[in-house]
């Protein structure tokens, strides 16, 4: 049943095993676990960047196909739910046609970019993505009668799913059971069957036949398979994905602006938790979004602790100070590619054969 | 009804790469069952002419039918689908996949379930069968979980061939099957060949240096030269011939003829 479920892939290594458990764990619980709000925020993103990274995963992983245009087709989803809420009102239907018309515009895009741009050689593609990304971003941003600009757009989703709903009045483990707490098992609930889907995905013929085409496309071709289409194929596939986790990101935050969907930053972000988790393992993107965020979340204020504790050593608590946090950060991403060229998932995996 | 067409033919078939003519007006007909060796020096356009006929290149003028049709203008998936298969030169495997993925992924493209997106690839226990099947055949069923990467160079001409025998075409075209193989593992590679032509009734066309692997195998020899077809015809007459003399048994060719020098078998 529970291989049924990862399709066959099971993570084949005791401590990756382990370590997607305590992620599994720690998620499902993450209310009642790591009370506040700062801890649910962080939860809430980790479960939406791990659909965003396996979806990025999908191409770049199993696909081999270079892209940086990853983060257009997470904001086409998050605009598309954002601008269904903001236009009509905060309803279900808007909500829910707002993240399909998302997910079909980015499928669309995909479908286009792919057809018209897959042809050419990986680095122009990845050119012409960068390209298309950046003039979309700026077309957003101009925009602003529609998207609100650099602004972005503030809108409301449905009362059951913000903390003004109360579903019962007494707490459950010291909890409040309000509609908050119900936006965060939306968020992960739909993440994990997204996650289950893309497993699904990669483990069909079709995913096994993503892996011949970055393999050896030229072998692809001669045995009988039109590599175009695959690439396309899986480019869609990625772009829906992505989009479906921004539509996801919509909710939760009630906000979406350029900043949290369509920056470079976040570009850059998706290919390094994807490179430090493992590329063309899905679990990879687990591993790697979650430490990512973690990092990115929880440095600077362990490293305020760390430079407290050591006032007293003057170089020490220089290095250490909290603003110092992004070099700090760096040296993890340095570090964690140089000693795990093949991701943390990859070198599980290897340890254990 | 009209006449059978011959399975392959090319007709006057020719590309250009700028002002360099690489093959150049080749006219050919190949029957169902036959084993044709193409033959030639290094640089005569044998293995080009290849690409002409499973579509790795596109022709210049001429063209290529396939069971009477014209296939001149299609992809390679299009040709493969219609029964052309190609073994290469170079060994052109999938690198970090295992050997029995390599050989089921043919079993899927013929199956034509590669787009098929929510069945788990190992449920399609046939396409593993079939897989076990060639792989036993080509004798790496041992072999069959290592990754290809890790393979040696005559495994992996074995597996080569396997590709082509999981294909299952009506023609199949290996150039150069046996190169870089050490001694004991050339007569596998043979007897393969023989087996597949006397087991499927297939077509078979070979590029070769060798003139004794030539000789135990093919029913007719072409000689191409400089992208030309000089020789056509059973193998003791054209071994006969001075040009393959030249090329192959050392004498010593005009100067104006060839370019490049001959390759000794």
């Amino acid at each position: 049943m529970l291989t049924r479920l990862l399709s066959g892939d099971t993570p084949r290594s005791g401590l990756l095993t382990a370590l997607l458990l305590i992620v599994l764990i720690s998620l499902a619980f993450a209310p009642f676990l790591f009370p506040g709000i700062r801890s649910l925020e962080t939860a809430a993103r980790i479960c939406i960047f791990i659909v965003l990274v396996a979806s990025y995963d999908l191409l770049l992983g199993y696909a081999g196909i270079v892209s940086f245009a990853h983060t257009m087709f997470f904001g086409i989803g998050a605009y598309g739910t954002a601008l269904a809420l903001s236009t009509t009102g905060p309803g279900y239907g808007a909500l829910i046609w707002g993240t399909a018309a998302g997910a079909v515009v980015a499928a669309v895009f995909a479908l286009a970019i792919g057809l018209f741009s897959l042809r050419v050689k990986a680095i122009f593609f990845a050119m012409v993505m960068l390209a298309v990304a950046s003039a979309f971003a700026v077309f957003v941003s101009q925009m602003s009668w529609l998207t609100g600009g650099e602004d972005g757009l503030n809108y409301k989703i449905p009362r059951e799913l913000t903390p003004a709903f109360k579903l019962i009045d007494e707490k459950i483990l010291g909890v409040r059971v309000n509609g908050k707490l119900l936006a965060y098992y939306l968020v992960f609930f739909v993440s994990a069957i997204l996650f289950l889907v893309m497993l699904r995905i990669v483990n069909s013929p079709f995913g096994r036949t993503l892996k011949a085409v970055r393999d050896n496309a030229f072998r692809a071709e001669a045995i009988g398979y039109r590599v175009v289409w695959y690439r396309t194929t899986a480019t869609i596939l990625s772009a829906v994905m992505a989009a479906l986790a921004g539509s996801l990101l919509a909710i939760w935050l009630r906000y979406t602006g350029p900043a949290t969907t369509l920056s470079m930053e976040i570009m850059i972000d998706i290919l390094l938790m994807v490179v430090i988790g493992g590329m063309g393992t899905l679990y990879g993107a687990v591993l790697g979004a979650t430490l990512f965020i973690l990092a990115q979340t929880y440095l600077q204020t362990l490293m305020g602790v760390a430079a407290d504790a050591t006032s007293a050593v003057p170089l020490f608590s220089t290095l250490v100070a909290p603003e110092r946090w992004l070099l700090w950060l760096g040296v993890l991403f340095i570090l964690s590619v140089y000693f795990f060229p093949s991701g943390i998932v990859g070198r599980l995996r290897a340890g254990r054969a | 009804m009209a006449k059978e067409h011959p399975i392959l033919e090319t007709q006057d078939l020719t590309i250009r790469f700028g002002g360099h003519v690489a093959v150049d007006g080749v006219s050919a007909s190949f029957e169902r069952g036959s084993l044709t060796a193409i033959v030639g020096p290094n640089g005569a356009g044998k293995t080009t002419y290849f690409n002409l006929i499973s579509g790795q290149l596109s022709a210049t003028s001429g063209a290529v039918l396939l069971n009477g049709e014209a296939i001149t203008r299609m992809s390679v998936p299009e040709r493969t689908d219609r029964g052309i298969g190609r073994a290469f030169q170079l060994t052109n495997l999938f690198p970090t996949l295992s050997v029995r993925e390599n050989v089921r992924l043919v079993a899927q493209a013929k199956a034509r379930k590669g787009f098929d997106l929510f069945s788990v690839a190992e449920s399609h226990v046939e396409l593993l069968e079939r897989a076990d099947h060639v792989l036993a055949e080509v004798r790496l069923i041992d072999k069959a979980e290592q990754t290809v990467a890790a393979l040696p160079h005559g495994d992996q001409r074995k597996l080569e061939v396997a590709l082509l025998i999981a294909l299952g075409s009506q023609v199949l075209m290996f150039d150069e099957p046996t190169a870089g193989m050490s001694v004991d593992e050339v007569p596998v590679i043979l007897d393969l060949i023989r087996k597949l032509k006397s087991d499927m009734d297939r077509t078979i066309l070979l590029v070769e240096h060798k003139m004794d692997v030539i000789r135990s195998l093919a029913d007719r020899i072409i000689v191409l030269h400089n992208g030309a077809l000089v020789a056509d015809g059973e193998p003791a007459d054209v071994i006969a011939l001075p040009v393959v003399q030249e090329a192959y048994l050392g004498k010593v060719p005009e100067p104006s003829e060839t370019a490049e020098a001959p390759e000794v078998a």
